[in-house]
Parts: structure tokens; sequence; C-alpha cells
């Protein structure tokens, strides 16, 4: 499996993601992490009140609905996901409570974390990204493959 | 609602930065993290796009006591290294690479991706709601 060099797609959607990370620090001095985003919806936290859960509900629906304008207005975005149901789900149980426990993902720690010279979220970039590659390794040059 | 339309707009341009930039689609997630297949490192450049915008809003929000429509800065409280931060990053990174979906991208992906974002957004739920349970104190009898 392989896909194209992307670099002017990527690093213009990587702006668009930083921009929307700075508004959201601007106008609600809030940290554009999905997985705390989403995380502070269900376990509640200290401090749920109606706006706490109001303002998450917001972006999220920004964060869902956009695609599906985007799918409407421009058309279907490449994408293709090899892994089965059984990787899913294993992936997915690993992403939610790796991302609570260690308090964020790609977008809290490696985007907004490193823009603002976390010590805590370098560190946790660096070891997702390896774990992430080492993964990537064993299952691709490893075994099957 | 002033809380309302910033955090939907933020979630919208966020949503469309990840189908733009190419992080929505789990194989080139694997592409950029297979470094010794045929890598593709267009992630580098998500990662150096959305940096230095983030940082300089950042930087801008110094200059401010408080955000335009809420009363503080609410900035990540915790401190320091500890197992928790970084066993919890290698989890992630585990099942990051074994789908290429991280949680952005699995929501945003909803709109295109069809049962395979459902299915693993469901698990990740799932995973977040298991760390809640066992993070949180026994669940005792009813409050005093």
């Amino acid at each position: 499996m392989s896909t194209h060099f992307t670099p002017l797609a990527s690093l213009l959607g990587g702006g668009m993601i930083g921009a929307a990370a700075a508004l959201l620090w601007l106008s609600l001095g809030r940290i554009a992490g999905i997985s705390g985003i989403l995380g502070g919806l269900s376990s509640g936290g200290l401090s749920s009140g109606g706006s706490e859960r109001a303002w998450r509900l917001a972006f999220l629906a920004g964060l869902i609905g956009a695609p599906l304008g985007y799918v409407a207005f421009i058309g279907m975005p490449g994408t293709e996901i090899a892994a089965g149901p059984v990787t899913l789900v294993l992936a997915g149980l690993l992403v939610g409570f790796g991302t609570r426990l260690g308090s964020g993902c790609t977008s809290g720690h490696g985007v907004c974390g490193i823009a603002r010279l976390s010590p805590r979220s370098i560190a946790a970039t660096l070891v997702f990204m390896a774990t992430a590659a080492i993964t990537v390794f064993i299952t691709r040059h490893l075994t099957g493959g | 609602m002033p809380t309302i339309l910033p955090a939907l707009a933020a979630g919208a341009l966020f949503g469309l930065g990840l189908i733009v930039s190419g992080m929505a689609n789990p194989a080139k997630v694997l592409a950029f993290l297979d470094i010794a297949g045929e890598w593709d490192p267009s992630l580098a450049f998500v990662m150096g796009g959305a940096i230095p915008v983030a940082a300089l809003g950042f930087a801008l929000a110094k200059r401010r006591a408080a955000p335009l429509c809420a009363p503080a800065f609410s900035p990540p409280t915790k401190q320091g290294l500890d197992a928790r931060l970084l066993g919890g990053a290698a989890l992630f990174g585990i099942g990051w690479g074994l789908a290429g979906f991280c949680p952005g991208p699995a929501l945003a992906s909803f709109a295109f991706a069809g049962w395979k974002a459902l299915l693993f957004v469901a698990a990740m739920l799932l995973g977040m709601a298991a760390f809640g349970r066992l993070s949180r104190p026994a669940p005792g009898p009813a409050p005093r």
C-alpha cells in the first residue's frame, strides 16, 4: 500500500488544524485535544456544568459535520482503511484507554502541546510516534504484511 | 450562546484541515509511520503547518488576561513526566499504528469512511469508559 507525497496539501491542512487550535484557545481558552474534549464529555469531571458540555458538543458537531459538507460540495476524500474489524476494535480500545491515561493524543499533545513547548507533550509525542512506528514495522515487515 | 459558535467553527475548521491534509486517511497515516517501507513524509508537513500557526495563537493569547468568550484560560495543570503519561502515550501509539486512526480523524471520517470508522470510535469510547471506571475511586454506596 503506497500513498502519494502531498507536501502542499498537508501543509495547508496542517495550517487549518493549527488555526482551529488557535481559535479555540483565543476564544474559549481551551486546548483543542480531541481525546480530552471527548473524554470530558463522558467522564464529567469536577466541573461539568451545562456550558462545559455545550462547547464540547459544539466542537464535535463541527468536527463531524464539516466533513459531511465537504463530501456534499467537494466530493469524497480518498480514504483507505486496511484494518479488519478485530484490528479496529483492538486499536480503538488501545487508543481510547491510552489517550485518557496519557492525557492526550495527536492533537492535544502533538499539535497544541508542542506549540506550547510543554515538556510533557513533547515526551508523549516522541513516545507515541515511536510505538506507532514500531507497531507498523512489526505488522508490515515482521509478520504477515 | 457565545461559547457555542467559536467551538463549532473551530471544530469545523479542524475537521476540514484533517481532510485537506490527508490525516483523515488511515493509509496515509500508516505510510508515514512505515519508515522501513514506502515512506510518505506528508504527515510531517501537517505537523509543520499546524504547530507554527497554533504557536502564533498561543503567543497572541499571552497578551490577554482572558480569552475572548470565556472568563479564563484553562491550561493543562499536570506537570512533570510520569508513568501514566508515558505508558498512556505508548498504548495510544500501538493502537494508532494498528489501524492508522487517532481520535480526531476517526470522528471526522464518519462522513465517508463508513462502518469501519464507527466501529473504531465505538471501541475507542469503550476504552475511554474503561479508563474512567478504573481511575475513579471505587463507586461506594450513595453519598451521605
